[in-house]
């Protein structure tokens, strides 16, 4: 009908259905076909709202994007606090609930013939035991994996590749986030001497007892000389040699040392905690409940 | 940048606001389960061992 070009049928209804839209706007002069055309062709709609913005200068635009941008950034840093501080939590204690049941289906199988269950080759990522601690809650329970990396310790406090087993002479090294992923070592510092640290393998339980004096409560009052508890820096690997704080030394002891960061939320020192082995192995089999140290407090 | 998303969805204000509720529950989702856990290894506060 009177079209000068043949083809583009659907354009021309559209700038048809636009133009007495634009005048009913009473702002005829304004409205000329060419600016239509520039506007996507599907959002009628949308003439009066993109109007303003159009007429506003462009540093008001700058700075509200500006802002935006920054509100933006602030609650994205909220919600990563969020998610260290709860998320981790929960995946954590997710992931220790499955490997708490693992570990109890491994150990309720018989061992494969010939194999006795404490030679049995323990790889890195492997669950071998449960740490116990009741100064930090009576049902204060984790597994501990071998190895020290996050892929460790996002599920739970990590055992130092190549330190001693538990209950072997030289000393258990373990390592937990002190904040997030369960919080395993949060309330390390509370550790008094002589507070029971229990690890629990396939048939044993070990208590270890934390060094110093219990009766004076000084943890560094320990006969060895070694302090029960020890805040170092982060490259002082001595504090996981066999003999803590003694490098190169040949096992004098069994021990057991904890290590976590400090102070909380900050990872410029380590908190160590020092512990020994108290009398030998305990057979599950005769103390199915967990040995008496457990239930002192 | 927020109000050119909301001029942009369709639809009446009820329908607009559920879609952006949508939308802020999967930019957290997208931030949660991905972009953290792979952020976090980088960051220094998380080293608690000796080495």
């Amino acid at each position: 009908m009177g079209d000068p070009d043949g083809y583009p049928d659907q354009d021309r209804t559209e700038h048809r259905e636009r133009v007495p839209e634009l005048v009913g706007a009473s702002r005829p002069a304004v409205a000329p076909r060419p600016t239509g055309a520039h506007r996507a062709p599907d959002e009628p709609d949308e003439e009066p709202a993109a109007a303003p913005p159009a007429r506003e200068p462009l540093w008001r635009g700058v700075v509200r994007g500006t802002g935006e941008l920054l509100i933006t950034a602030g609650l994205v840093l909220l919600l990563f606090v969020v998610y260290e501080l709860y998320v981790t939590d929960y995946l954590t204690g997710q992931r220790q609930d499955e490997l708490t049941q693992e570990l109890r289906e491994e150990w309720a199988q018989p061992p494969a013939p010939g194999e006795a269950p404490q030679l049995r080759q323990v790889e890195i990522g492997d669950a071998f035991g449960v740490l116990r601690i009741p100064r930090l809650g009576e049902d204060y329970a984790r597994v501990i994996l071998e190895g020290t990396s996050e892929t460790e310790l996002s599920q739970g406090p990590g055992h130092y590749e190549g330190t001693a087993m538990p209950g072997e002479p030289g000393n258990v090294a373990l390592a937990g986030h002190r904040v997030g992923k369960g919080s395993p070592f949060l309330e390390l510092d509370a550790m008094q001497p002589g507070d029971p640290i229990v690890v629990e393998t396939a048939d044993s339980w070990f208590v270890y007892r934390v060094l110093g004096d219990p009766a004076t409560g000084d943890l560094d009052a320990d006969p060895s000389g070694i302090p029960g508890l020890q805040i170092v820096r982060p490259t002082d690997i001595d504090v996981i040699a066999p003999t803590p704080n003694q490098a190169a030394s040949a096992p004098t002891g069994s021990y057991l040392t904890l290590t976590t960061c400090h102070p909380r939320f900050s990872a410029r020192e380590r908190l160590i905690i020092h512990a020994r082995l108290e009398g030998t192995a305990l057979a599950k089999a005769e103390l199915p409940d967990g040995p008496p140290a457990l239930f002192e407090g | 940048m927020y109000g050119w998303i909301w001029r942009h969805l369709p639809g009446s204000t009820g329908l607009k606001a559920l879609q952006a509720l949508v939308l802020v529950a999967a930019v957290c989702a997208l931030l949660l389960f991905v972009v953290f856990p792979w952020v976090e290894p980088h960051l220094p506060f998380n080293d608690v061992t000796v080495d």
